[in-house]
C-alpha cells in the first residue's frame, strides 16, 4: 500500500522533473533503497536495515505528530495564555526508558547478524585481494591463479566525448570469477593506500589496509554478474576502480580456472619469441593506456610534481636500466608502485619501449628497445 | 588606558576606539564577539562556493568542470573550511557576545587572550588556502586526512595544512580556557550552576569537550609530520607502523568534535522555542543531564566510524551498543523542546522558524544516525552518500540553521535594530528547501550504492545527482539574501526594545538594544 502511494508520487514527480531536465526516465524506486542482494547474509542485512527505518519512522511520525500538533493548536492566537507547567520527573522517566527499551530490541536482531558475519574460518575458496592506486588485484591462493582488474571504461565516455555505455564505470577488464555455493573467503589488504572492497550484493565491505590482511566471506546461490566500487578515498581516481564478481556454475568455474592456467602458459612462450620495435611498440600502447595513462596522462606530460612527465625525462631518454628499475621496484615515498607482479615480462619491456619512442622521445634520446628477455634478465637474482 | 581619562571623561573611555585598530587591539569581549561571526561568515561563503564546485560538477555524470584531482581538493578544503572556519568560529562568536551578558559579567575572564585566539585564526586560513595555488595543490585527502594517503602519497602542501592545523587548535583551546574561566568565576551573585542559561551550560560542556580533544588532534598531525620529514612510521606499515593507529586517534578527537558542533546548537535551540512558546522551557534540569551524557559517551564510540577497519567482533558490538545509547539523552532533548511547545502561545518569527527546522530536521539526521549505528547495516551504508546526508542533515539544518537561529534573534540586541520580518522569512523557507532538495535525495542515491567522494558515478544515480545539485545551487543562492539581510540591519532598522521578544527571558535582555559597550560593569543581582 505505501509502496503504491510512493510510486505514484514518484511517477508523478518524475514526470514533471522530466519536464524540467529532460531527463530519459526517472531512477525507478528500487534506485531508491538498499539493495537485498543475493546471499543469506544481505537478506538478514536488508531487513535489519527495514525494521530500524520503520522504528524510526513510527518514533518520528509520534513526535513530528504532537509537534506539528502544538503548532497548530498552540498559536498566540488560538491560545493567548500559555500553561506553566516546565517539569514532570515522571514523564521524564518514561521517556528515557522506552526508547532504551525499544533499543534493546534493535540490539538483539543486529547483534545475532554481526555475529554470523564474523565468521573468519576457511573457505572452500580463498582469494586475496589486493588494492593498489587505483585497481584490484586478485590472486586465488588454493589454484595459483592471479590477476589485475581494470576499469575498462573508456576515458573519452568519461570526458563525454562519446556516449556513456550501460556499465558506466562499473565494468573492468578482468571480473573475480566464483562458483555458486561454494564458501568464499576474501583476505582483504592494499599495497599502498587504503582502500576498501564493497560488494553490496553480498553486504561485504571490508577496508583494504596496507600491513593489515582483513577477511570477509560469502555463499552465492544466484549466477550472475555483480558490481561494487572502492569505498575509501585513494587518491584521484578513487571513483575509478570498480569491483566486479561474475557467480557461475560449478563447471564453468572449473573450466575458467583451466583457461587462466593456460593462459599463463602461454605468456611464457611470447617471453621467449624474438620481439621487432614495432610489435613492441603496438603492444605497448595498449598496456600504457591500461595502466599509466591515470598519472601520466595520455601525451606522456603527467601532472608535476606528483606524477612526472615522460616525454623528455632524462631517465626515459637515456638511461635504460634505470628505466626498468624504477618499473620493476616502483619509487620509495611516491605514488610510483611497482609493476613487477602486475605487468608479464612482454607487457613490461613492451611498455617501457613505447614510452621510449613516444612523444619524440626517439628522437632525442637514445632510442633503445627493451625486450622481454631484458626483463628476465633484470629479474634474475643478481650476485 | 590611564585612569586620568576616566576620570576626565568618563563616557568617552567606556567607546570603543576608532579605526582599524580598534578591531587589531580590542578586548572586548562582543568586538571579538562580531570579529568572529564575520570571519565565519567569510569562510562560510568560502567553503559554501567549494560546495557548488562540487555540486556543479556531479550535476551529471561525466567529468565535466574540473579533473579529479582538483575535486579531491575541494571536498577537503570545503569540509576542513566549514567544520573550522565556519561553524566553530560562528559558535565561539556567539559565545563571546552572549556568555558575559547572560551570566551578569563585564567581559570574557582572559580579554587579551581573546584577541589573540581569534586573531591567529585568518593567518591558520591564509596558509591553508594559498595552498591552492602551491605546486602540487592542495590538500586532497578528505578532511578526515587518513594516513598513508595523506603521509606517504600526500602532496607537499600537507606541511602547510598541518601547520594550519596547529593554529586552528591553539586557538580553540585558548578559547575554550576563557569561556570556562568565565564561567566558573564570573557569573553574577545568586546564578547557581543549575539557574545557568542553557546556552552558558551547552557552552561550558563544549569547551571541556575542546580542551580535551585539540590536543589529541594537534598530536595526530605531529605524527604525520614526523611520517612525513622526520623518518618516523607511526602510520607507516612498511616500517612498521600502523595505518589505523591514525583512524583510532583521528576519531577519538573527531567524535567528540562533532558534539562540539552540535552542543552549542541546542543551547539556542532552547531559548528560541522557550521566547516564542512563550512558556519557560521544559526539563531545564534534564537538558544539562542531557548534554552531559552526550558529551560524555561521545569519548567512548569514536570506533563507529570505522565499523568496516576489520575490528575484532567484541569491539564492533561495544561500539555499536555504545553509539545507540546516546539515541536515548537526544530524544530527552527534542522530547522537552516538543513539550515546550505544547499547550504555549507560539509566534513563528524566523529565528522560531529557524529552531522549528532545527528539531525537525536534526531529529532526522538523529534517525539516520541511529540506522548507522547498526554495525551489519552500517556494512551497507559506509562511506556511501547515505552517511553523506546524515552527517549533512545535523550539520547543515542543525548546527548552521542553529546559528542563523542566533543570529536573527540576538541581532537586535547586536545592532540595536529590527531585521527585515518579510526578508527573514523568505531566507529561511529558501535554505529550507534548498536544504532538503539538496540533502534529502542523497539517502537514496547512498542506499543504491553510491560511494561519497567520487567526482563521477555511474548512470543509474545520474537523476537525484541533478535534483540535489539543483537544491544546492538554490541554498547556496539564499545565503547571498541572508547576507543582505544582516548588512541591512546593521545599517538601520526598526529600533528594537531593550527585551526586544514578547517571551524572552535571561540577562541579556536586561540592558539597551544595542547592547553598550561595556555592560554589567557592577554584577546583577539573580534571584
Amino acid at each position: 500500500m505505501f509502496k503504491k502511494i510512493i510510486n505514484s508520487i514518484n511517477n508523478k514527480l518524475s514526470a514533471v522533473l522530466l519536464l524540467i531536465f529532460s531527463s530519459k526516465s526517472f531512477a525507478a524506486w528500487d534506485d531508491l533503497n538498499m539493495t537485498e542482494g543475493v546471499t543469506a547474509i544481505s537478506k538478514e542485512v536488508f531487513d535489519l536495515h527495514m525494521l530500524i527505518y520503520w522504528i524510526c519512522v513510527v518514533i518520528g511520525i509520534l513526535v513530528f505528530g504532537v509537534m506539528f500538533y502544538s503548532m497548530f493548536a498552540f498559536t498566540k492566537k488560538k491560545n493567548p495564555t500559555p500553561s506553566k507547567f516546565h517539569e514532570n520527573t515522571k514523564v521524564e522517566l518514561v521517556w528515557t526508558i522506552v526508547p532504551f527499551l525499544i533499543l534493546v530490541l534493535m540490539a538483539v536482531p543486529a547483534s545475532n547478524t554481526l555475529t554470523k558475519i564474523y565468521d573468519d574460518t576457511e573457505g572452500d575458496i580463498n582469494i586475496q585481494v589486493i588494492g593498489y592506486q587505483w585497481k584490484w588485484e586478485y590472486k586465488y591462493l588454493d589454484d595459483k591463479i592471479g590477476f589485475f582488474s581494470n576499469l575498462t571504461t573508456d576515458w573519452d565516455e568519461i570526458y563525454n566525448k562519446t556516449p556513456k555505455g550501460e556499465f558506466y564505470l562499473e565494468e573492468v577488464d578482468e571480473p573475480v570469477v566464483i562458483p555458486v555455493g561454494k564458501k568464499i573467503r576474501f583476505l582483504i589488504t592494499a599495497n599502498d593506500v587504503i582502500h576498501s572492497w564493497w560488494m553490496p550484493d553480498f553486504a561485504i565491505k571490508q577496508d583494504a589496509i596496507p600491513g593489515f590482511i582483513n577477511t570477509a566471506w560469502t555463499i552465492v546461490d544466484k549466477p550472475g554478474t555483480y558490481r561494487g566500487k572502492c569505498t575509501e578515498l585513494c587518491g584521484k581516481n578513487h571513483g575509478f576502480m570498480p569491483v566486479v564478481v561474475k557467480v557461475v556454475p560449478q563447471e564453468e568455474y572449473d573450466l575458467w580456472v583451466i583457461s587462466k592456467k593456460e593462459e599463463a602458459f602461454k605468456m611464457a612462450e611470447l617471453t621467449q619469441k624474438e620481439w621487432s620495435a614495432e610489435e613492441l611498440i603496438e603492444r605497448g600502447e595498449g598496456v600504457y593506456q591500461k595502466n599509466c595513462v591515470a598519472c601520466h596522462q595520455v601525451n606522456g606530460q603527467g601532472i608535476p610534481p606528483i606524477f612526472p612527465a615522460l616525454a623528455g625525462s632524462d631517465i626515459v631518454l637515456n638511461n635504460k636500466a634505470k628505466h626498468i628499475e624504477i618499473l620493476m621496484e616502483g619509487v620509495q615515498g611516491a605514488a610510483m608502485q611497482s609493476f613487477a607482479n602486475q605487468l608479464s615480462e612482454v607487457d613490461m619491456a613492451a611498455v617501457i619501449t613505447y614510452t621510449r619512442r613516444s612523444w619524440g622521445n626517439a628522437e632525442k634520446g637514445d632510442g633503445e628497445i627493451v625486450t622481454p628477455k631484458d626483463i628476465v634478465e633484470y629479474k634474475k637474482p643478481k650476485v | 588606558m590611564s585612569a586620568v581619562i576616566e576620570s576626565h571623561d568618563h563616557e568617552h573611555h567606556h567607546g570603543p576606539a576608532e579605526g582599524l585598530t580598534r578591531w587589531l587591539y580590542t578586548t572586548n569581549h562582543k568586538d571579538i564577539g562580531t570579529l568572529y561571526l564575520w570571519f565565519s561568515f567569510a569562510m562560510f561563503l568560502i567553503g559554501g562556493a567549494m560546495a557548488m564546485v562540487i555540486r556543479a560538477e556531479l550535476f551529471q555524470p561525466g567529468m565535466q568542470i574540473v579533473e579529479p584531482e582538483f575535486y579531491n581538493q575541494m571536498l577537503t578544503l570545503h569540509g576542513l573550511i566549514m567544520v573550522f572556519g565556519a561553524v566553530m568560529p560562528a559558535f565561539v562568536g556567539l559565545a563571546n557576545w552572549l556568555i558575559p551578558m547572560m551570566v551578569g559579567a563585564p567581559d570574557m575572564a582572559l580579554p587579551r587572550m581573546n584577541n589573540l585566539s581569534f586573531w591567529i585564526l585568518p593567518f591558520a586560513f591564509f596558509i591553508l588556502l594559498s595552498s591552492l595555488f602551491m605546486e602540487g595543490g592542495a590538500p586532497n585527502f578528505g578532511w578526515t586526512f587518513y594516513a598513508p594517503l595523506s603521509t606517504t602519497y600526500a602532496p607537499p602542501s600537507v606541511t602547510f595544512f598541518i601547520f594550519s592545523v596547529h593554529i586552528l587548535g591553539a586557538s580553540s583551546i585558548m578559547g575554550a580556557i576563557n569561556v570556562v574561566v568565565t564561567i566558573m568565576n564570573m557569573r553574577a551573585p545568586g546564578m547557581t550552576l543549575m539557574k545557568m542559561p542553557l546556552f552558558v551550560w551547552s557552552w561550558l560542556i563544549t569547551a571541556y569537550l575542546l580542551i580535551a580533544v585539540m590536543p589529541v588532534l594537534a598530536g595526530a598531525v605531529t605524527m604525520m609530520l614526523m611520517d612525513i620529514h622526520f623518518g618516523t612510521s607511526f602510520f607507516n606499515a612498511a616500517g612498521g607502523g600502523d595505518p589505523v593507529l591514525f583512524q583510532h586517534i583521528f576519531w577519538f578527537f573527531g567524535h567528540p568534535e562533532v558534539y562540539i558542533m552540535i552542543l552549542p546548537a541546542f543551547g539556542i535551540t532552547s531559548h528560541i522555542i522557550e521566547t516564542f512558546s512563550r512558556k519557560q522551557l521544559f526539563g531545564h534540569t534534564s537538558m544539562v543531564w542531557a548534554m552531559t551524557s552526550i558529551a560524555i559517551l561521545s569519548f567512548v564510540v569514536w570506533a563507529h566510524h570505522m565499523f568496516t577497519v576489520g575490528l575484532p567482533l567484541a569491539a564492533e558490538l561495544f561500539f555499536m551498543w555504545a553509539t545507540m545509547l546516546i539515541a536515548v539523552p537526544t530524544g530527552v532533548k527534542v522530547f522537552n523542546w516538543v513539550t515546550t511547545m505544547f499547550r504555549g502561545s507560539i509566534t513563528y518569527e524566523t529565528p522560531m522558524l529557524f529552531a522549528i527546522a532545527f528539531v525537525v530536521l536534526f531529529t532526522i539526521g538523529g534517525f539516520s544516525g541511529l540506522m548507522l549505528a547498526i554495525t551489519p547495516a552500517d556494512f551497507q551504508y559506509h562511506d556511501t552518500y547515505f552517511v553523506v546526508a546524515h552527517f549533512h542533515y545535523v550539520l547543515v539544518p542543525g548546527a548552521i540553521f542553529s546559528i542563523m537561529a542566533a543570529v536573527y534573534y540576538w541581532i537586535p540586541k547586536w545592532t540595536g535594530n529590527m531585521y527585515d520580518e518579510r526578508l527573514g522569512r523568505l531566507h529561511f523557507w529558501l535554505s529550507f528547501i534548498g536544504v532538503n532538495v539538496t540533502f534529502f535525495p542523497q539517502h537514496w542515491i547512498g542506499l543504491a550504492g553510491m560511494p561519497r567522494r567520487v567526482p563521477d558515478y555511474a548512470l543509474q544515480f545520474a537523476d537525484w545527482n541533478m535534483v540535489s545539485s539543483v537544491g544546492a545551487f538554490l541554498f547556496g543562492a539564499s545565503q547571498i539574501l541572508f547576507l543582505f539581510i544582516v548588512i541591512k540591519t546593521v545599517m538601520g532598522g526598526k529600533k528594537a526594545t531593550p527585551e526586544v521578544w514578547e517571551g524572552s527571558r535571561g540577562l541579556e535582555w536586561t540592558v539597551d538594544s544595542p547592547a553598550p559597550y561595556h555592560t554589567f560593569t557592577t554584577p546583577p543581582k539573580v534571584t
